[in-house]
């Protein structure tokens, strides 16, 4: 009875189908999805950046089919529209509402501080994609909270002493965004780079919203051996634009963010030549970033940048982390145990562990900008290993000193 | 008198109740969040609604006395209470300074000075890094109280924000109704007539303008409570376009327009985001929708909508009674 057979083990290999799918059933009903909350920007001025972040986000989650350690991913997305009242009310909805696992954002640095205390107070592990402020993981470190991007100075130091000691530039002028940002990106430069014999002989700040940098850039003297420029999100493509226009009479070095992929995509010749400093660039050969950086063209058509990088280190930091307890998120305090002693070998960032405070320890490149393949790159031309957010300064002595901002450190050159 | 205040007690009563029914503490802080919105909408509405002085700047009340506030307990060190009337104080004197510059002018004139001084201190505050943080604000607020009372918990926190409410509606409906109150409202429509009677003009108006300080104030004080946190985007022009909105919203010049002003906005901010990703359009749609449907706002829209009902409805026809006739 041939047919018979047939039909017996069709039937046998159904019931087993059957019953492995309901064994399975019960096992997949015992681990619920991990709850990570995603704050990004989505309205206002920074959306642009929120939206680079999206893409990261969504590309980390995309390589690993949306799971962590074994378990589903549920992403809950909110827009905090870049207001820091606004900020707490989503974190508390993430929090008391979705009771999420952990949260990834926010993007700018006043709302991490909007919301510094409340995660102090309920507990929650906050892996910071984008906001560089220096406190955070200096002076006012948050036992909850870890950052997956330097600090505002971190890559500036570097730059300081690049442009000092291989530049062999001695006079510089600083233009900065007048926010704590620009304020502490300036400060770190001028700090190495008069340590290392420069002089910081005029600082600009014009404010973040300025329509025009012209009554600036006509301030600029030119009797210096370059400007240093520290611009966020749109302003580094208007103020290199103008400043073309004026005829660029002295070189540009620039703060990373300032010649950005974000922004380098819209950028024209001014941009070629400008050299900066950055712990992020799609062009740099660490193990992990040439796959990254070929995934995201592939997948958006642009170059990942500051946010893109951010959001994704963000996301493979929690991976790690919940891989190293072995997908049991709902324990925060091992969750968060694992979280300060992440330490990745590969992705955008090359290898990356955490210092004490929670602030990566990573390579900084010295960039220079220029066309290649048709588009415009940031070619790396020196890596200082492992740089950390206090450079070459004693921790101690660092955090005894006030934190950087638009009046300290002091600059004592001014005018000469 | 029962039937004007019997709403208002249930509104309030429902919102003290909320931790109640609530599974989890966001929709607490939510309420408490429309109970500071509702306070400084309601003393701006002294402005806009009863003096006819429309301001642009509102926010610098509440942002000076949230500043004060915050740097008093944080950098000053002074336990939040104190702190606390140090900087109510200070907001009222600060306050009255400002009163003399921006009540110089009327209409467009007043719009754009009050804008000018919020701007001044949101300036301030931006600029002024080393006393106010910059744009990185102040943070770790201390809110008051103990043991005997925790106001670090949501509920007991909503219950204070309820407590100044009902304070402030209490206030504010009693000074409405008070000659002063009369009087305010006829140096609105009347100004130059009100002048002519005999009344002074300038001090009425100096009246409303500190009365709107003390409760955009309070609101200040809570909100640094709140958030415990304060940075200049709270003075920015969008905050206090914002408490604008939620007068204009609700309707000026009524007693409940700012509450339920100051709930719509609350809600249709934080509420809706959870559901709606484009939220900011569903705002601006709503907005468009009040003004084309009802121009004065919510409260005065619904009274007219029900008298208009009360129209609609088939008056029952007279009944027809057989006449004697006279010559019958």
């Amino acid at each position: 009875m041939p047919t018979l057979t047939k039909r017996t083990v069709a039937c046998s290999w159904l019931a087993a189908t059957a019953l492995s799918a309901l064994a399975a059933l019960p096992a997949a009903a015992q681990q619920p999805p991990i709850k990570v909350g995603f704050m990004t920007v989505r309205s206002g001025a920074l959306a642009a950046g929120g939206k680079q972040m999206e893409q990261g986000m969504e590309y980390c989650l995309a390589e690993r089919n949306g799971m962590m350690g074994g378990r589903k991913v549920e992403l809950i997305t909110v827009d905090t529209a870049g207001q820091p009242a606004t900020t707490k009310t989503r974190a508390q909805e993430l929090v008391e509402r979705e009771r999420v696992n952990a949260i990834i954002g926010p993007l700018a640095a006043f709302e991490a501080l909007a919301i510094d205390d409340y995660i102090r107070q309920v507990g929650v592990p906050v892996i910071s994609p984008s906001a560089a402020a220096e406190d955070l993981t200096q002076r006012k470190q948050n036992p909850w909270f870890v950052r997956a991007v330097g600090t505002s100075a971190q890559a500036n130091h570097a730059l300081g002493e690049y442009a000092a000691k291989d530049l062999k530039l001695k006079r510089v002028v600083t233009i900065g965004d007048d926010f704590a940002f620009g304020h502490e990106a300036t400060a770190g430069f001028q700090r190495a780079f008069e340590d290392n014999g420069g002089k910081v002989v005029q600082k600009l700040w014009p404010p973040l919203n300025v329509a025009d940098y012209g009554s600036y850039i006509s301030q600029i003297r030119t009797d210096v051996d370059a400007v240093y420029a520290a611009f966020a999100g749109g302003n580094g493509l208007r103020f290199l634009q103008q400043y073309a226009e004026y005829g660029a009479p002295v070189k540009v070095i620039a703060q990373m963010t300032t010649v950005d992929e974000g922004i380098l995509k819209s950028m024209g010749k001014e941009a070629v030549g400008v050299i900066s400093s950055g712990w992020y660039t799609a062009t740099q050969d660490v193990p992990g970033n040439k796959e990254f950086a070929a995934g995201i063209r592939a997948k958006y058509g642009a170059d990942p940048g500051y946010y893109t990088a951010g959001a994704y280190a963000a996301c493979a930091f929690l991976d790690a982390a919940v891989k190293a307890v072995d997908g049991k998120v709902e324990d925060k305090q091992a969750l968060m145990k694992a979280l300060r002693s992440v330490k990745l070998e590969k992705g955008p960032y090359g290898e990356v562990t955490l210092d004490e405070y929670g602030n990566p320890i990573m390579n900084v490149t010295i960039r220079k900008t220029e066309e290649k393949d048709g588009r415009l790159q940031n070619v790396v031309i020196k890596t200082y290993p492992k740089v950390t957010q206090f450079w070459i300064y004693d921790p101690k002595a660092f955090l005894a000193d006030p934190v950087y901002s638009r009046d300290y450190p002091p600059a004592k050159n001014l005018g000469q | 008198m029962s039937a004007r205040v019997l709403p208002f007690a249930v509104a309030l009563a429902a919102m003290a109740m909320v931790p109640l029914f609530s599974t989890s503490p966001f929709y607490v802080n939510l309420t408490s969040q429309v109970a500071i919105a509702a306070i400084g909408a309601l003393g701006l509405n002294v402005l806009v609604g009863h003096a006819g002085l429309n301001s642009l700047g509102f926010a610098v009340f509440p942002g000076l006395t949230a500043y004060l506030v915050a740097w008093l307990s944080t950098v000053g060190g002074i336990d939040p209470v104190a702190a606390a009337l140090f900087a109510l104080g200070g907001t009222m004197m600060v306050s009255a300074l400002f009163a003399l510059v921006a009540l110089r002018t009327t209409g467009l004139g007043f719009v754009m000075i009050t804008m000018a001084l919020c701007q001044i201190v949101w300036g301030a505050a931006y600029r002024w890094t080393s006393v106010t943080g910059g744009d990185n604000g102040l943070s770790g607020v201390p809110r008051p109280g103990g043991a005997w009372l925790p106001l670090e918990k949501p509920e007991y926190f909503l219950w204070l924000c309820l407590i100044v409410l009902a304070l402030a509606l209490i206030q504010l409906g009693r000074f409405f109704d008070s000659p002063l109150g009369v009087a305010l409202r006829g140096t609105r429509d009347q100004p130059r007539r009100m002048g002519a009677v005999g009344y002074d003009v300038w001090r009425i108006r100096f009246v409303a303008w500190m009365l709107a300080a003390a409760w955009g104030a309070a609101a200040g004080l809570l909100y640094a409570w709140y958030h415990q946190f304060v940075s200049p985007h709270m003075m920015a022009v969008t905050a206090s376009a914002e408490v604008l909105l939620m007068v204009v919203a609700g309707g000026a010049g009524t007693l409940a327009g700012p509450l339920i002003g100051a709930a719509l906005v609350v809600l249709l901010k934080n509420l809706a985001s959870i559901w709606i990703d484009r939220w900011v359009m569903l705002l601006g749609f709503t907005f468009v929708v009040i003004v084309l449907l009802m121009p004065d706002g919510i409260v005065p829209g619904f009274s007219r909508l029900t008298a208009w009902l009360k129209r609609l409805r088939p008056t029952p026809a007279p009944k027809l009674v057989p006449r004697e006739r006279a010559d019958g």
